[in-house]
């Protein structure tokens, strides 16, 4: 299958569905591997919300698109390169501070972001955007609260989450950075702007490590790409245990 | 009131009671996930709102108002918006009511502003009124559910978080 996207908004709701489903499979395979019962729900819940957020994003793409592909079509048959999401959702759960760090990132990044979409004119985004925005501020709550309770926790649990936001920072820069789709998008009055993400994302990261004293790397390193298609290896992995069921299938139906 | 008008209410009133599969004593207008039921160009449009983006039980609702539909073989379709945002602030006080009979605290309403520095007012138990409890966790036994536990009587119990 070749990439069909074909305007600025198809290409926007593809990163931004990318980034939910990638996490939601990331956190499904967490399941029943959790630290205690609570988080072992708590994950579940958090993994459908993304899930849901992804279908709804796919499904909206879809039909913009009018090819004939389904929400499925979109998540299972595109390939790596065509997969858009930002670097830091596709990063592997190395214990759970860096569980709980991505999400932490993820939720600082989505209030805001959400925030915006709510403003946009195509009115399927902006309620898609509206609805999300209600439980991306839910799992703020949750990872904020875990991330103060790591970080100032006990030695290990500190130094542990000290390690997982010294190794995924550097995958933020890909959940903030705009380019031309971006801004092309608010140039055509489609969305407003999207400028003040990075400082309500920076402030809420700010406040919550302090109270958490963790703090960020002094290296300035971003790793970026991901909005381009150019992932990680981690994700090389990921894939294909994403899609290989559907593909092994085709036109299987529950 | 026109016959059209008459059979439009009675099928609001008949959808509006097909309840929740995940919290059967509650019914879709209880919870006011059914937002309206009228009549565009001689169908019947049912629109609803999911509670959650991922909400599993939205498949299955809808296939509950299909079939009431059906029985009175009238011609409709049921449609899904997000906008405007499901709120429990439109929860009905019945609703809240028959919560809290079933053992689950009742939402507070919706917080606003920031989510970080918000505080929430204490949840009381379900089963002795105690304000004396604690969270457990952020989520329960599905999306809509946090779990809490009561100091003064000792059980645990699900709250439905306000949204
Ligand atoms: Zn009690």
């Amino acid at each position: 299958m070749t990439t069909t996207t074909t305007t600025p908004l198809i290409t926007f709701l593809l990163r931004t569905a990318d980034d939910n489903l990638v996490l939601a499979q990331r956190l499904g395979a967490l399941l029943a591997r959790m630290p205690e019962l609570e988080e072992d729900i708590a994950v579940a819940n958090v993994c459908l919300d993304h899930l849901g957020q992804a279908r709804s994003l796919y499904a909206h793409a879809a039909m913009l698109e009018g090819l004939g592909r389904s929400e499925d079509d979109l998540a299972m048959l595109r390939d790596e390169r065509q997969f858009l999401n930002a670097t830091l959702v596709e990063q592997p759960d190395v214990d759970f501070a860096h569980t709980i760090v991505r999400q932490f990132f993820v939720d600082a990044y989505q209030v805001p972001f959400y925030d915006v979409l709510c403003g946009a004119s195509d009115p399927v985004l902006a309620g898609i955007a509206e609805k999300a925005m209600k439980e991306a501020r839910y799992h703020l709550r949750r990872s904020a609260t875990w991330v103060v309770r790591l970080g100032d926790g006990t030695e290990e649990s500190h130094d542990r989450t000290q390690a997982a936001v010294d190794l995924l920072w550097r995958y933020t820069g890909d959940l903030l950075a705009l380019d031309e789709i971006e801004e092309t998008l608010v140039a055509d009055g489609v969305l407003p702007s999207l400028d003040g993400v990075r400082g309500v994302f920076d402030a809420t990261v700010a406040s919550v490590f302090a109270e958490a004293t963790l703090t960020l790397p002094t290296d300035p390193y971003q790793r970026l790409g991901g909005r381009a298609g150019v992932h990680t290896e981690q994700f090389g992995h990921l894939l294909p245990e994403m899609q290989r069921l559907y593909r092994s299938h085709p036109g299987a139906r529950w | 009131m026109n016959e059209v008008a008459l059979d439009l209410e009675r099928l609001r009133q008949e959808i509006g009671e097909v309840p929740d599969p995940e919290v059967p004593v509650l019914t879709i207008a209880d919870l006011g996930v059914l937002r309206s039921v009228e009549e565009v160009a001689g169908r019947v449009v049912v629109t609803i709102t999911p509670t959650y983006s991922g909400c599993p039980a939205m498949s299955h609702i809808a296939e509950r108002i299909a079939a009431v539909l059906d029985m009175h073989a009238v011609e409709g379709e049921v449609r899904t918006v997000f906008s405007p945002a499901w709120t429990t602030d439109w929860m009905s006080d019945d609703g809240r009511r028959k919560l809290t009979e079933y053992g689950i605290a009742p939402p507070h309403r919706a917080p606003a502003g920031d989510v970080l520095v918000a505080i929430r007012p204490p949840v009381h138990c379900p089963r002795c009124g105690s304000a004396d409890t604690r969270l457990v966790s952020e989520f329960g036994s599905t999306a809509c559910k946090a779990h809490y536990s009561c100091r003064s009587c000792s059980e645990p119990f699900d709250y439905f978080k306000e949204l």
